[in-house]
């Protein structure tokens, strides 16, 4: 590892430019964190904690400030596409912008913001004091992290892998792609891929065994399912890609074959792979979406959610299906008619289940008493269109149609008219919804429309050409085109939409400040909803439930406030807490160093991270810590004060 | 003292090597593709449940039925992503 290669890509003006910025940003951090000495509050309350809604927090924060970067790289690429023949970015650069966009996006942005979602909400729903494994819990999240400094320091650090977030070979094999970047793209994959398989084992066992007395499957609410069928999802499809990042990186640095040309190896097969986990990928960011929508649309409706049964049967269905459909990625490999047949009518059937949760959210509007807040907002502006969304993916699951759409824009248009609605709008509506639960206040309605609107507009002002360009025959991650293709015009309209887009962010990061700033201290429940969490004191107290509530019957919340019945009513006694885990927080940092050694091949500086791992690991299998207790007069002392200010901590 | 000896450990153990040993032969003899392959796939099943019941002691507790439903629905996506992957990559190609 020479400093050639190191800071090579820092000759490039741009990234050179933005180096500088990380370098002051970061002292700029580091100097108000030491002035105001809170280097031992971030530490111990954060950095460490073990309490899933601080978790939770610390996800959201990371999948945020990683949306502000990939949402730079697609600034970058519409500005370079706006007009014809640009020189803004040169091929090269542009080939690592598609792909860290893509790879930022899915895996750092809503990835975490998903599970920043869960964690928040899951266990106060099914009335649990924190997840069953609480430092596993902050070891997936640290593991998150390492992945993500991974792939962002790569263009800094020796370049940005640059074979499409896909990352399919044999372009990113080692005799097309040399150098460190896909290495990048494996381990930080790989890494963050451990943390969310155990985020996901952890969730189905919180869901399983931690449930509130009488609160039976169907009586949780639907978020809470919808988190229980993606863990599942994620425990049966991240096994698939650690397994195949194995694979890769084998093949980049200790010269397998398995996905090389020559030897026996078969290139598709990592094609095959990938979208085997790759697929099911979508349906975990998507169905924790479905969850947000059912619970925001029946708190917003003032009615309960139409067809609970027929919800859940639905989400048990795609569950399944989201594993039969992985091929239609790459209809055009050269499949046989049986095979693309096949995959084909497994995709149509997927529009059945999911059409059966559009009408039900529609049913249980219909004589709702709606009212207009920001989550429902992002609620309704999603069913409209998310299903031109999804009709077009009907029409790229047909084989023989799909050769003439596939790899075109028309695609990047589709796959974006699903994921920005379905997952961007349903974070944010989540976002906005439980922000109470957290902080004891709620964003800025007015802000929060307005940013819900530019965002809306604008997403369509973007994205809506691509359907004509991509029929046109405008390939994606094609760095420029000449004038006479004619595709000048609708780029620079999408890339109006992307400053748009681009409004629209600053306005919700705005808004943090703003309410902050000049929100309204309000007390529990300020949205009057239906369920669980909601019945605890906000901020909510870091025990959650002063007694754990008993549950009879689904939005057990609604009616005990329409029967004015306290759920928390009951004999207080102990609570059994988790310590706070260093350990996991300097593993994480120790994989971060592991994997960043390891792309770079210098094995003994790697191994010795390696066994700094491993020994945190050992450490923590013989580690005695029984956790602690908070005892019954400071649980009342601190449900006296919450009482007092109207659910307030600490109001003075 | 016969309730304190942890029998099923001991059973599982001695099986798990012998299954070891069984599925490495296919190395050490020189039998044809589709009897090591067999040879492999059987041992392999074995191992599996051995590992599950003998070790893991699935089938023993009150969820029990939750634990078979749940590995029986990740052993339903295995066999059709290998399916699928076969029908993909050799047989429709």
């Amino acid at each position: 590892m020479s400093f050639d290669a190191i800071f090579a890509p820092l000759s490039e003006p741009m990234v050179f430019g933005t180096f500088i910025g990380i370098v002051v940003a970061s002292l700029a951090v580091v100097i108000g964190l030491t002035y105001f000495k809170k280097w031992g509050w971030l530490y111990s309350e954060w950095l460490t904690t073990v309490d899933h809604k601080r978790i939770g927090v610390m996800y959201i924060f990371v999948a945020i400030i990683m949306l502000f970067r990939g949402g730079v790289d697609a600034l970058l690429m519409r500005a370079q596409t706006a007009i014809p023949e640009n020189g803004l970015l040169n091929s090269a650069h542009y080939n690592e912008i598609f792909t860290t966009h893509g790879l930022l996006m899915i895996l750092f942005v809503a990835m975490p913001f998903v599970i920043g979602l869960m964690n928040v909400a899951v266990p106060l729903q099914i009335g649990a004091r924190d997840v069953a494994f609480p430092r596993l819990n902050l070891l997936s999240f640290w593991l998150t992290v390492a992945g993500a400094i991974l792939i962002n320091v790569s263009f800094i650090f020796g370049g940005s892998p640059n074979a499409g977030w896909t990352g399919y070979f044999p372009l990113s094999g080692p005799e097309y792609n040399p150098g460190v970047g896909n290495n990048y793209y494996a381990w930080s994959i790989q890494i963050s891929g451990f943390g969310t398989l155990m985020t996901g084992i952890n969730f189905i066992t919180t869901i399983m065994k931690m449930r509130a007395p009488g609160m039976t499957l169907m009586k949780m609410p639907m978020f809470t399912w919808s988190i229980l069928i993606t863990s599942l999802i994620i425990t049966c499809a991240f096994p698939v890609i650690t397994v195949t990042m194995a694979m890769m990186t084998l093949d980049r640095q200790f010269g397998t074959k398995f996905f090389a040309m020559s030897d026996g190896g078969m290139d598709m097969l990592y094609a095959n792979l990938f979208w085997v986990w790759g697929h099911p990928e979508v349906y975990i960011v998507i169905l924790p979406a479905f969850g947000i929508f059912s619970e925001v649309i029946a708190t917003f409706s003032r009615k309960n959610l139409f067809g609970y049964g027929s919800m859940v049967a639905a989400m048990v269905v795609i569950s399944t299906l989201a594993f039969l459909v992985w091929a239609h990625h790459f209809y055009t490999m050269g499949h046989g008619v049986l095979t693309n047949g096949v995959f084909s009518i497994t995709t149509m059937l997927i529009a059945v289940p999911t059409g059966v949760k559009i009408f039900n959210w529609l049913l249980t509007m219909r004589h709702g008493k709606i009212s207009f807040t920001t989550p429902m907002l992002y609620a309704l502006g999603f069913i409209p269109i998310f299903t031109i969304g999804g009709v077009t993916g009907v029409m790229l699951a047909m084989a023989s149609a799909d050769y003439q759409y596939h790899n075109t824009l028309f695609l990047v248009a589709h796959f974006h008219y699903v994921l920005i609605p379905g997952t961007v709008f349903a974070l944010f509506a989540g976002y906005h919804y439980w922000w109470p639960l957290i902080w004891g206040f709620r964003l800025n309605e007015k802000l929060g429309k307005a940013a819900f609107w530019v965002m809306a507009i604008s997403f369509n002002v973007a994205f809506f050409p691509m359907f004509i360009l991509g029929l046109d025959g405008y390939a994606r991650r094609m760095y420029t085109y000449s004038a006479a293709t004619g595709y000048g015009p609708l780029s620079m309209v999408s890339f109006i939409g992307a400053l748009g887009l681009a409004v629209s962010f600053i306005l919700v990061a705005y808004n943090i400040y703003y309410s902050f700033r000049y929100a309204k201290r309000e007390g529990s429940d300020p949205w009057d909803a239906r369920s669980l969490e909601w019945c605890v004191h906000t901020p909510a107290p870091n025990y959650n439930f002063a007694v754990i509530p008993t549950v009879t019957r689904l939005d057990e919340f609604w009616f005990a406030k329409k029967e004015g019945r306290d759920l928390q009513a009951g004999k207080i006694e102990d609570i059994h807490m988790p310590n706070n885990s260093q350990s996991a927080f300097w593993q994480g940092i120790a994989m971060t160093a592991w994997g960043f050694f390891f792309v770079w091949a210098e094995w003994i500086p790697a191994a010795i991270f390696l066994v700094i791992t491993l020994a945190f690991m050992l450490y923590r299998s013989f580690q005695k810590d029984d956790g602690y207790h908070i005892h019954v007069a400071e649980i009342e002392e601190t449900e006296r004060r919450y009482d007092e200010n109207g659910g307030l901590r600490g109001a003075k | 003292m016969a309730e304190l000896f942890p029998k099923e450990h001991v059973v599982g153990f001695i099986g798990s090597l012998v299954l070891t040993f069984a599925a490495l032969s296919v190395v050490w003899l020189d039998v044809s593709m589709v009897v090591g392959m067999i040879i492999l796939l059987v041992t392999a099943l074995i191992q599996a449940a051995v590992q599950l019941m003998l070790f893991m002691h699935i089938g023993e507790t009150d969820d029990k039925v939750d634990i078979w439903v749940a590995t029986l629905f990740a052993f339903g996506i295995g066999i059709v992503t290998i399916i699928g992957s076969l029908l993909a990559m050799v047989w429709g190609y």
